[in-house]
């Protein structure tokens, strides 16, 4: 199965969503990443039992964060799907992809507000 | 412990509006176990108070330190090579931590990044709730291990009043009637004449209604007092 | 029967035996002391003294000790109420002086409303001491001392009431609590709204059986329903309020216009029993924003006219 995805999506493995961190989000946003997702299991298949439900309430906690900023909380976002769903990946990518280039660019630039032309 | 929440980042911005570089310094002591001003919570901050200037176009720089504990002169010395290299410094300790900030390092500016709250504990994950209200004379024996001053909307001290109802208190639905709970053991222990009577009211000295405390163990003194 | 304690006719009409009736009055949201004596008209001669509410559901009013004043300078009788929420002991003792020293001879002493049901929940509540402490204090004033034993140069003598809430929780302590109020030194009781007569029934039995009565004068709390919607919402919202279904069912049962008649029917029905109830030295009528109501409801309820002693 030949699936193509963005390549504007980088992609950071971890051994479960539940390694992935609240500061790891904001670092993504803080850097520049016009947005970030995390793709984990499907609720309940968890080889670690609650690793994706707490990355879910992580990815919830920066969406709070960031609506308190100001910047849109759309730009993070949680998944779940499993590793034998090649095509849903794509599909979530893609998915991903347009609702965050509908959102345009990241206002985290450093650069005034006012003077952007 | 003590537990506390963070403020929103909005009054912390607007703290360090006109900074552009600032410490912050968390606490290992009760804000860590609290889950509120530890490494973690530091790390949270700064990288929030990051986006934020990045967005608006001011950048700040920030580092972070989080000492043993800020309630000790001991660790906040820690601190004392790098502290004035700051516009200001943000604590993540409770109450205590900026003050001995800003007594040991009189020309820097110190700004409490919590909302310090209560004597309480974890009674379940993510959940605190105030047991104490550091009255100074505990009673609780009295009342079979459950504290009505730091526990009910009133300190009564002959409760429950008249608007406890299906165990809870007149103020929430979610907060229980302390009174009830204790009515309730002392019945089922065969107790109930603990309850009979009249209790003196309260010598209110020794909390902080005296005015602020001080405690002093002679014998861990060392010099004059 | 026994020697007067503070010579408040409240005092005089329920040593001489006689069964008691008793008002409510609310201070005004403001100075309007001309409202507040137009109010106390509907009550004068209908009933033995008027409880005048001291921040009552913490909403700020008059103050009850100005209210009460006002009340003595008509001629009628206050029961001054105060709670333990607004004031610490130094002022509770100076205001039960002051109450007495403008003509006051009745106190309620409550806890009070948490300040969080009412308009200035950013408040901080005192507490210094409880009601059964404030029963336990007025009584040593009147014994001619202050809390810390002092002296007092002309004791503040006060009918001693407190109040009782016999549908709260849990119920099997609230008579054992009422024992303490005694204790305290409570000379009357005035109870929550009752609504509930099988429940008052037996609390009364719990009240007597323990020989409480004859400690103290029970005074049942009655307030009128104006319709269906007032009881809703009280069963709803008011802590402490016990409200049977049936009650609001026979108020929805009759036309909306009827419900008024038919909540003054209920409350009539009410005193009856109470005339005859063991342990019921009288009866404490809250008509809640409806003084005007009172006449009619007093002289209909057989209490007229109000015994003069």
């Amino acid at each position: 199965m030949r699936l193509s995805y963005p390549a504007n999506v980088k992609i950071i493995q971890v051994p479960c969503t539940g390694r992935v961190d609240i500061i790891h989000l904001l670092n993504a946003i803080e850097d520049g990443a016009d947005g970030v997702y995390v793709a984990g299991c499907l609720e309940g298949e968890c080889h670690y039992i609650s690793g994706n439900l707490k990355a879910r309430r992580k990815v919830e906690y920066v969406q709070k964060t960031l609506k308190e900023l100001g910047i849109e909380p759309e730009r993070v976002a949680m998944y779940n799907l499993s590793s034998a769903q090649g095509a849903r990946f794509a599909e979530i990518a893609n998915e991903v992809v347009t609702k965050i280039k509908e959102l345009g660019p990241t206002p985290v630039t450093n650069k005034k507000q006012n003077n952007a032309a | 412990m003590i537990v506390a929440d963070r403020k929103s980042l909005e009054e912390i911005l607007e703290m360090v509006e006109d900074c552009k570089k600032i410490l912050i310094v968390g606490c290992k002591g009760c804000v860590t176990v609290c889950n509120v001003g530890g490494v973690k919570e530091v790390e949270i901050l700064s990288s929030s108070l990051k986006i934020a200037r990045k967005k608006a176009g001011i950048e700040i720089e920030i580092d972070m330190h989080t000492l043993e504990r800020q309630c000790d002169n001991e660790y906040i010395e820690q601190i004392k090579e790098t502290v004035n290299d700051y516009d200001a410094v943000v604590s993540m300790a409770c109450g205590v931590g900026p003050q001995f900030l800003s007594e040991m390092y009189k020309d820097q500016k110190f700004f409490p990044a919590l909302d310090t709250t209560f004597f309480g504990g974890a009674t379940e994950h993510g959940v605190w709730e105030e047991r104490c209200a550091g009255c100074g004379t505990c009673i609780i024996h009295k009342y079979d291990g459950l504290c009505p001053v730091a526990r009910c909307a009133k300190s009564l001290l002959h409760g429950p009043c008249g608007g406890s109802s299906n165990s809870a208190c007149e103020i929430s639905k979610d907060t229980e009637c302390v009174w009830d709970s204790i009515v309730r053991k002392k019945m089922e222990q065969g107790r109930l004449e603990d309850l009979l009577g009249v209790t003196e009211a309260r010598d209110w000295r020794s909390a902080r209604d005296g005015g602020p405390r001080r405690s002093i163990r002679e014998e861990l003194v060392q010099g004059n007092i | 029967m026994s020697e007067l304690k503070s010579g408040s006719n409240l005092e005089k009409v329920l040593n001489a035996g006689h069964f008691a009736f008793t008002g409510e009055c609310g201070p005004p949201k403001g100075a309007n002391v001309e409202h507040l004596v137009e109010k106390f008209k509907f009550l004068k001669g209908n009933v033995d003294a008027v409880n005048i509410t001291d921040n009552q559901t913490a909403v700020v009013r008059m103050s009850s000790m100005a209210a009460s004043a006002l009340m003595v300078q008509e001629g009628m009788e206050p029961n001054f109420q105060m709670v333990c929420r607004d004031r610490n002991r130094l002022a509770i003792m100076s205001d039960i002086l002051g109450a007495y020293a403008l003509g006051i001879r009745n106190m309620l002493c409550l806890s009070g409303d948490h300040q969080t049901f009412g308009n200035h929940p950013e408040a901080k509540n005192v507490h210094d001491i409880d009601s059964m402490q404030l029963i336990r204090l007025v009584k040593t004033m009147r014994e001619g001392k202050f809390m810390n034993g002092d002296d007092i140069d002309v004791a503040p003598k006060m009918f001693i009431g407190a109040a009782c809430n016999p549908f709260a929780d849990p119920y099997e302590f609230r008579v054992h609590r009422l024992a303490n109020k005694i204790e305290a030194g409570a000379d009357f009781i005035q109870t929550q709204c009752i609504f509930n007569m099988e429940k008052f029934r037996d609390f009364m039995k719990k009240v007597v059986d323990m020989g409480l009565h004859e400690k103290c004068y029970i005074l049942a709390g009655v307030t009128p329903m104006k319709n269906a919607g007032m009881a809703n919402f009280m069963s709803k919202f008011v802590p402490g309020m016990d409200i049977p279904d049936d009650l609001i069912k026979r108020l929805k049962s009759v036309d909306k216009k009827d419900q008024s008649e038919e909540g003054i029917k209920f409350a009539l029905e009410q005193v009856e029993e109470f005339k005859g109830m063991e342990g019921v030295a009288g009866v404490h009528m809250m008509a809640i924003e409806w003084e005007h109501m009172v006449p009619e409801i007093a002289k209909r309820a057989g209490v007229l006219p109000r015994p003069q002693v």
